[in-house]
């Protein structure tokens, strides 16, 4: 909506830990020094359902308390809701969609109806099986966000699951700061 | 107003989040309450500060809301500094103990998350829960954010228990858009905030005065009017218990909360009134329009009871147009509580401004700024050609 505000919005299913992501992202530009809002749509809670997450980022405060409806942003958790849900909905003109896949961006630009260089793909869940042992895509596309943004950080990012997850289990940290890494640097689009 | 006294700290925080910080913080003696969505996860970080020690308050976990708000009575009419949480229709379940709560001039000190009374079920935001209670005798609060959800609980508790007031007080806030969203709050220091509200004072108290008295006996035609009289009186120094706390607020954190808040509406013809997290939303409405050379602005009301009267006439009276947008419904009302007491409140201003009405967002319906700036065109209209065709309209609704 406003200019001087970052929209993101978040898609996958319940259970892929969109309303984490949304939140990790937002508290992640807070470490950044960044004003911040992370919230998502309460729908009945089913696990596999479809679900909205969203994060606001700005250098100024906001006050806007609606859902996203033109993001900049558009992440998808799940690519099985390409085609089933109208993710790229009100994009913003050269807003950017990542994706959670293994295809390549042109392909997927043309499910969703972009143009190529809008589209990012990084393939969350191999990475997440591989470096957590687990299909939990959130954590690798909040490293991919943060690549394809340039607004947030990395060490925030690692920062902020420090201070969340550090007193609980060192390991958990380690391995989400890895994936979240490996989808950095894995990340791509039609242009690199 | 110089600077905040003391240093703050920032954390990233739900409104639920930071009224159970702030409840932590006041470490009160007693809490009794019940899980209702989406008060829920408040009194679940509570508890957990209770589980931790970090507060060493009594927390009874009651077995519904009217059990909840009972011991909560007991508690506080025992002379203990008493809080609790709840939200739609676990506050309904309280409706009865509300009125006694306030007669038995109790200051205790809750948190109202704004959700739809049922049916049809729903677990999102509208304002019907509390602006039913209006009439209760609790202060209320609205709350634009978790920031304001943290502040006005520590003014609101404050101004309850001063003697002159003795009255219960409620702060709302947004369910889901505000206690489901984190934004950055600015917290005090634990010592700051146990300074400000001091160690519990109450006027009579059961357990810990040497004289024995009776709390709640029968009160006949013989007295009962009196004792609502002196109930009343007690509503009436509110305004200037709750200006007290606020100022000492202020001191504290630099964060100014009078019973109302302006933007841009100094030169405004057409300005709208609204509670809650809508107000933020407004203010891009206002920008956008202002931007495109349309003379409107915006009063928050933050205080609805005691409702500002005088400072809604003097804020409002330059207007030519007020768009009075409400979160509830009044069934067979002449419009909703807002628009009915904001348009009395304006009938002896030398130059009326014509009011008109939005109902919105019912059930949690999402309002952005665009529908706002429908209901401000129209405002507009109305102001241009002084001629209003329906005096309550239905914003967002199909």
């Amino acid at each position: 909506m406003p200019d001087d505000v970052l929209e993101i919005r978040w898609h996958g299913r319940g259970g892929q830990g969109v309303k984490t992501a949304a939140m990790l992202f937002a508290e992640a530009a807070f470490e950044g020094g960044k004003f911040i809002q992370g919230f998502s749509d309460y729908g009945p809670e089913r696990s596999g359902a479809p679900i909205q997450g969203f994060t606001r980022v700005s250098d100024k405060p906001i006050t806007l308390h609606n859902f996203i409806t033109e993001p900049d942003v558009v992440v998808i958790l799940d690519p099985t809701l390409l085609g089933t849900v109208p993710v790229a909905e009100g994009l913003r003109p050269g807003g950017k969609v990542l994706v959670n896949s293994s295809r390549d961006p042109a392909e997927v630009a043309a499910v969703l109806g972009v143009d190529a260089s809008q589209v990012y793909v990084v393939d969350a869940k191999t990475i997440s099986l591989e470096v957590m042992g687990r299909d939990m895509p959130n954590s690798p596309m909040i490293g991919a966000l943060v690549k394809v943004l340039g607004t947030v950080e990395l060490p925030w990012v690692n920062e902020t699951f420090e201070k969340k997850f550090g007193a609980k289990s060192k390991t958990v940290v380690e391995t989400n700061v890895a994936a979240i890494k490996r989808a950095y640097d894995e990340v791509r689009g039609t242009s690199k | 107003m110089a600077g905040p006294s003391v240093q703050s700290l920032k954390l990233p925080l739900t409104g639920n989040d930071a009224a159970a910080y702030a409840m932590k913080q006041v470490n009160p003696d007693v809490v009794a309450a019940y899980p209702i969505t989406p008060q829920t996860e408040l009194m679940q970080t509570f508890a957990e500060y209770v589980h931790d020690g970090e507060v060493d308050t009594e927390l009874i976990t009651a077995e519904s809301e009217h059990s909840a708000m009972s011991a909560c009575v007991g508690a506080a009419a025992a002379g203990a500094r008493t809080m609790t949480a709840t939200s739609a229709n676990g506050f309904a379940l309280m409706w009865e103990v509300l009125y006694i709560a306030a007669s038995l001039r109790l200051p205790i000190t809750m948190t109202v998350v704004n959700r739809a009374l049922s049916g049809p079920i729903n677990i999102h935001c509208d304002h019907s829960d509390s602006m039913g209670a209006r009439d209760a005798g609790w202060i209320q609060l609205y709350a634009e954010n978790p920031q304001e959800a943290y502040d006005l609980l520590l003014v609101a508790l404050k101004a309850a228990e001063n003697h002159d007031v003795l009255l219960p007080a409620m702060v709302m806030y947004d369910g889901f858009i505000i206690s489901h969203t984190m934004e950055v709050v600015e917290t005090l220091p634990d010592e700051a905030v146990r300074e400000f509200v001091g160690p519990y004072k109450p006027a009579y108290a059961m357990l810990l005065d040497k004289k024995p008295f009776t709390v709640g006996p029968l009160d006949f035609h013989d007295y009962y009017f009196e004792h609502k009289r002196q109930e009343i009186e007690g509503m009436l120094h509110a305004p200037a218990a709750l200006a007290a706390s606020a100022a000492e607020f202020e001191g504290l954190t630099g964060r100014s909360y009078g019973p109302l808040e302006t933007y841009r509406a100094d030169d405004a013809e057409v300005i709208m009134v609204a509670l809650g997290s809508t107000a933020g939303t407004a203010r891009y409405a206002v920008d956008a329009l202002r931007e495109q050379g349309h003379a409107v602005g915006l009063m928050k009301l933050r205080t609805f009871r005691p409702f500002p009267a005088a400072e809604i006439a003097a804020a409002l009276g330059g207007a030519k147009c007020v768009v009075v947008c409400d979160r509830v419904v009044s069934f067979g009302a002449f419009g909703s509580p807002t628009f009915a007491e904001v348009r009395s409140a304006l009938y002896e201003v030398p130059e009326r401004p014509l009011v008109i009405n939005y109902i919105y967002g019912l059930g949690g319906r999402d309002t952005g700024p665009d529908l706002l700036e429908q209901a401000f065109e129209e405002g507009l209209r109305v102001a241009s050609t002084g001629e209003i065709k329906e005096h309550v309209g239905y914003l967002g609704v199909r």
